[in-house]
């Protein structure tokens, strides 16, 4: 009989390999998307009890937590309350994460690999786990301006750094307190969750990058340097008849911009729609879209938001489509964040730096586990051609349809935008700008505008930091 | 008999390592504590003296009735059964108010204890168990079915295993399984010659005759009904891979395991066409997250598990108390959530090294009962862990089995101590030295020489100085009851010396056996 109980024993030795393979098989296939399933409660419990690392502008903490009595014993807080929220996000218990919250969770968690090694000693040692401190690009006076020039108004309103690409204000209002969403009552958490997804003016939603609209009249600083790629020259004339009739249809746009043939120069600072619609006629919708891409159309930024919204101009367009398009309107949409970087593209000499969010992040012995190098995400245009656009953008200021942004002892250059897609509702309003000191770009938008584009220029757009000498 | 091996007692080595076995547990308890209230237990004394009490108490048992058992047995056992009981103590803490199984589950293995202790005083020789096969039968037989009794049987989680008594729970498959293996040994002792000879060829199978193969249709019959009305595909793979095995041990025939083989897919296929449950735990075991709701005991466990990663989070540290039935089924998820990967694969060995113990006693049985049975107890355990580990850890679809000696549960726990002193039993008796003086076998040289010369005595005498067969171990007071043989050595040197006309004194005889015959 030893003969059958030895291969029964080879078989039971089998049972027993393939016990102990699933197991090990287990936990190298299957353990990630486990611990990264939003259904595990361990891992979402976990994370929430956590003394998780703050979130920084400048020095000012705008997300930290603070140790609590309860069963998660810390609590997350952000002490501005809605300010920072589209940066920022949430981080809650029953919602999860968003945004900064949510792309920077592991390293503020103490838990992302760069982190391994100190929480395995934290784990030798019986330490808690501290998370890191992430530092963000964002200036605190940028966005408190930023909201403070917004006031009621639904709208967004981004500001960069176009040396670097860093994003030194990024505000959507009406924004959300993320305190409560926070909580820990649970309850009122859940009240709070369902009232902003009520809220018909979607506090949620993030109108500065996450969003795309019409750009209206300031797609026209697109329209502009293709043209200068193409060899105009801001000099060179431009038809501008006071009703352009848009071949193949009925349709015509109308205005009159102080002649039927002007420079283009002055066709951008009275933002001529008819010149533009033509111009964009002459040089295609390819040129149209190829400039747009140069300066980021298409594409995504900002991973630490979780992606930005791609900014849009059409795939195919037939000659009236590419009139409507050339000044912003038809299927035309671009995010604040995208118009900001136009403006940042031209005045940082033609490079558009890749936007960023995340300067450093800091283990909690200050040591830098991570930093960002600004990067030229691509040259939009030649240098020589981006000076003269700046010059163009510096007119529209000086004598066009942006006066009210000037401020004594800055060079501004901007562009104003309306973008009237739909007459069932008020335009929206646009203003883009930049400044030679601070180096910044700024893009305003309004959702509901109920005012003309020129008011935002001077409200919305001129905040006081813009000139540092005012304040020092 | 083709070669004496002495085993010694090795009960130092048992109570050395039993040592570990009750401080492992222990520490797993302390350190529960620690994690969770931030201070030692209240009871720590008192705790510490029981545990170690229930340790010692079982080394005795051992050291006294059985001194020649195997050492590894009980602290494998021992270890298991702590382990048990400090995690389901670590789960009582996640109820509020704190519940008290752990110190329940401590009474069952005091309970289960002393059933090994009466097993050990009252049973001299596991060779008595064979007399009554159809008994032992009958009786496995009813209560395996006995959950399928109205009134008495319960349903529980999709599966109808238990019944209760008053305020009692059982889970009579356990000790059906004790049963069932004793029947099937004595029964197939008995007829093993018969079904492997009688009876016709047919398609390269061997058949047997229709009249022994009775008892084989009921086992199928058995397994199926259990399938179908106690919903429970663990138990019936169980007994039925239980019952193929022994019949293939007995008969050493490979035709049955593949027969079985056929017939236990067909069955399976067949209930997983026929009943929704099957088909809810296959889809819960290859698609555990197509349904979170009837599925969330299976994903929570994986949960777990995923989130205890390699080293597990520590005693106290994870969240086992989100694991529906925790104690039970799942509790080797609740392992694998504090303790980890590394914990489970030791567990998994722990369990592998008490079934290869069995597996080795068998061969190492001087009898066909004795092998069949200690074959058959190490493959029903083995069966059983692998189903209800392999369920848990999503090899095989997760059925109600419960985890041997771990497991929260009185009946679970006396079966499997039960088990053990059974195993036990049979060790010390295998490991026994078989020559005691009264039975030194008296060697007739004239009418038996060759076979006596390949005994060790052989090896003597081809060395024919007086040191001892080679085999034996000097130090060992086993040697002691070899010391007769040495007359028979001395004696068979002299006889086959003179039989070969040689001098004693020649070494190395270049081949004993050829030379007798010459």
């Amino acid at each position: 009989m030893n003969g059958p109980i030895r291969k029964l024993s080879g078989f039971v030795m089998l049972l027993f390999f393939a016990l102990l393979a699933n197991v090990t098989v287990s936990y190298v296939v299957r353990t990630d998307s486990l611990n990264a399933n939003p259904q595990n409660r361990r891992v979402t419990d976990s994370q929430f009890a956590q003394d998780r690392g703050p979130i920084l502008a400048g020095n000012t903490p705008i997300a930290t937590t603070a140790p609590v009595q309860d069963r998660f014993q810390f609590q997350r807080s952000y002490p501005q309350g809605p300010l920072y929220a589209a940066a920022t996000g949430y981080y809650s218990y029953l919602y999860g994460t968003s945004a900064l919250e949510q792309s920077q969770s592991a390293l503020l968690s103490g838990r992302s690999s760069s982190q391994w090694f100190q929480h395995m000693i934290d784990l030798a040692t019986g330490a808690k786990s501290k998370g890191a401190t992430v530092e963000t690009t964002l200036d605190p006076r940028a966005q408190a301006a930023a909201a403070q020039a917004l006031g009621k108004l639904e709208g967004a309103a981004v500001v960069l750094n176009y040396k670097t690409g860093a994003v030194l204000a990024m505000y959507s209002n009406p924004s959300y307190d993320p305190n409560s969403l926070a909580s820990h009552d649970l309850t009122a958490s859940k009240a709070a969750w369902e009232a902003a997804l009520a809220d018909p003016t979607k506090p949620l939603s993030n109108r500065a990058a996450k969003e795309i609209w019409a750009p209206g009249s300031t797609f026209k600083l697109i329209d502009s340097a293709a043209a200068l790629e193409a060899g105009y020259r801001p000099e060179t004339l431009v038809d501008a008849p006071t009703s352009l009739k848009v071949p193949g249809t009925t349709v015509t746009i109308d205005q009159n911009c102080g002649g039927t043939s002007i420079p283009l120069s002055q066709a951008l600072a009275v933002s001529c729609n008819p010149a533009f619609a033509n111009l964009g006629m002459k040089l295609g919708a390819d040129a149209l879209r190829t400039q747009a891409q140069k300066f980021g159309f298409g594409q995504k930024f900002l991973p630490e938001i979780g992606n930005s919204a791609a900014s849009v101009f059409p795939a195919t367009l037939d000659v009236p489509q590419t009139a409507q398009s050339a000044i912003g309107e038809f299927e035309v949409a671009a995010t604040p964040l995208q118009m900001a970087m136009v403006a940042a593209g031209i005045a940082n000499d033609g490079a558009v730096m890749t936007p960023y969010l995340v300067t450093d992040v800091r283990a909690p012995d200050l040591s830098v586990i991570s930093s960002t190098t600004p990067k030229v995400a691509s040259q939009a245009m030649s240098a020589s051609n981006a000076k003269l656009l700046q010059q163009m953008m510096i007119g529209v200021v000086e004598n066009g349809t942006g006066t009210r942004a000037q401020i004594p002892g800055v060079v501004i250059g901007g562009k104003t935008g309306t973008a009237r897609t739909d007459a069932s509702r008020n335009p929206y309003a646009w203003f883009v700008c930049w400044a030679d000191d601070p180096s910044v770009a700024v893009a305003v938008f309004v959702q509901d505008a109920q005012i003309d584009a020129t008011d935002i220029a001077g409200d919305a757009s001129r905040p006081p930091w813009l000139a540092p000498s005012s304040r020092h | 008999m083709s070669d004496v091996v002495v085993y010694r007692k090795r009960r130092g080595v048992e109570l050395s390592m039993l040592v570990f076995a009750l401080a492992l547990p222990f520490a797993g308890y302390l350190l529960t504590e620690i994690n969770l209230h931030g201070q030692l237990p209240a009871l720590l004394i008192p705790a510490a003296l029981v545990w170690t009490g229930i340790g010692l108490a079982a080394h005795f048992i051992v050291r006294w009735r059985w001194p020649y058992a195997d050492p590894l047995l009980l602290p494998c056992a021992i270890l298991l059964n702590g382990l048990g009981i400090a995690m389901i103590h670590r789960l009582d803490q996640m109820n509020n108010p704190i519940q008290q199984s752990a110190e329940r589950q401590l009474v069952w293995t005091v309970i289960a204890l002393v059933g090994f202790a009466v097993t050990a005083f009252v049973l001299r020789d596991y060779r008595i168990l064979k007399r009554f096969p159809y008994l032992m039968f009958l009786a496995g037989m009813v209560v395996l079915l006995l959950p399928m009794v109205p009134g008495l049987g319960k349903e529980s989680h999709g599966a109808r295993i238990w019944i209760h008594i008053g305020p009692y729970d059982f889970q009579p498959a356990e000790l059906a399984k004790l049963l069932l293996v004793i029947a099937f040994a004595s029964y197939l002792v008995d007829k093993r010659e018969v079904l492997a000879l009688a009876g016709r060829r047919v398609l390269g199978f061997d058949l047997p005759r229709i009249r022994d193969l009775g008892p084989i249709l009921i086992m199928w019959l058995a397994s199926i009904a259990v399938m179908v009305f106690q919903k429970d595909l663990g138990t019936s793979m169980l007994f039925f891979g239980l019952f193929v095995a022994m019949l293939y041990l007995a008969t050493e025939r490979p035709s049955w395991p593949i027969f079985g083989a056929i017939l236990f897919l067909a069955g399976a296929y067949g209930a997983y066409l026929a009943f929704d449950h099957v088909k809810v735990r296959v889809s819960a075991w290859l698609f555990p997250f197509a349904d979170w709701d009837k599925n969330y005991q299976i994903i929570v466990a994986q949960f777990g598990m995923a989130w205890g990663g390699l080293i597990g989070t520590g005693w106290g540290q994870g969240r086992p108390g989100l694991i529906p039935v925790a104690k039970s089924d799942m509790i080797f998820a609740a392992f694998g959530e504090e303790l980890g990967v590394t914990g489970m694969l030791a567990i998994v060995l722990v369990y592998g090294l008490i079934v290869a113990r069995g597996l080795r006693m068998a061969i190492a049985a001087k009898d066909p009962f004795g092998k069949l049975l200690a074959a058959g107890l190490a493959f029903v355990f083995a069966l059983q862990v692998f189903t209800i580990i392999g369920g848990v850890t999503r090899l095989l679809p997760l059925t109600g089995l419960t985890t041997p000696f771990a497991s929260q549960g009185g009946s679970s726990l006396v079966a499997n101590y039960l088990l053990l002193a059974l195993m036990l039993l049979i060790s010390h008796q295998v490991r026994r030295p078989e020559l005691t003086p009264g039975e030194t076998p008296v060697v007739s040289l004239a009418d038996d020489r060759t076979q006596v010369i390949s005994t060790p005595a052989a090896r003597v005498h081809a060395q024919p100085a007086p040191a001892p067969p080679a085999s034996v171990s000097p130090p060992a007071p086993a040697s002691v009851t070899l010391e007769p043989s040495n007359d028979i050595v001395e004696a068979l040197a002299a006889e086959a010396t003179q039989a070969l006309d040689v001098p004693p004194a020649e070494p190395h005889l270049p081949d004993p056996p050829k030379g007798a015959d010459r």
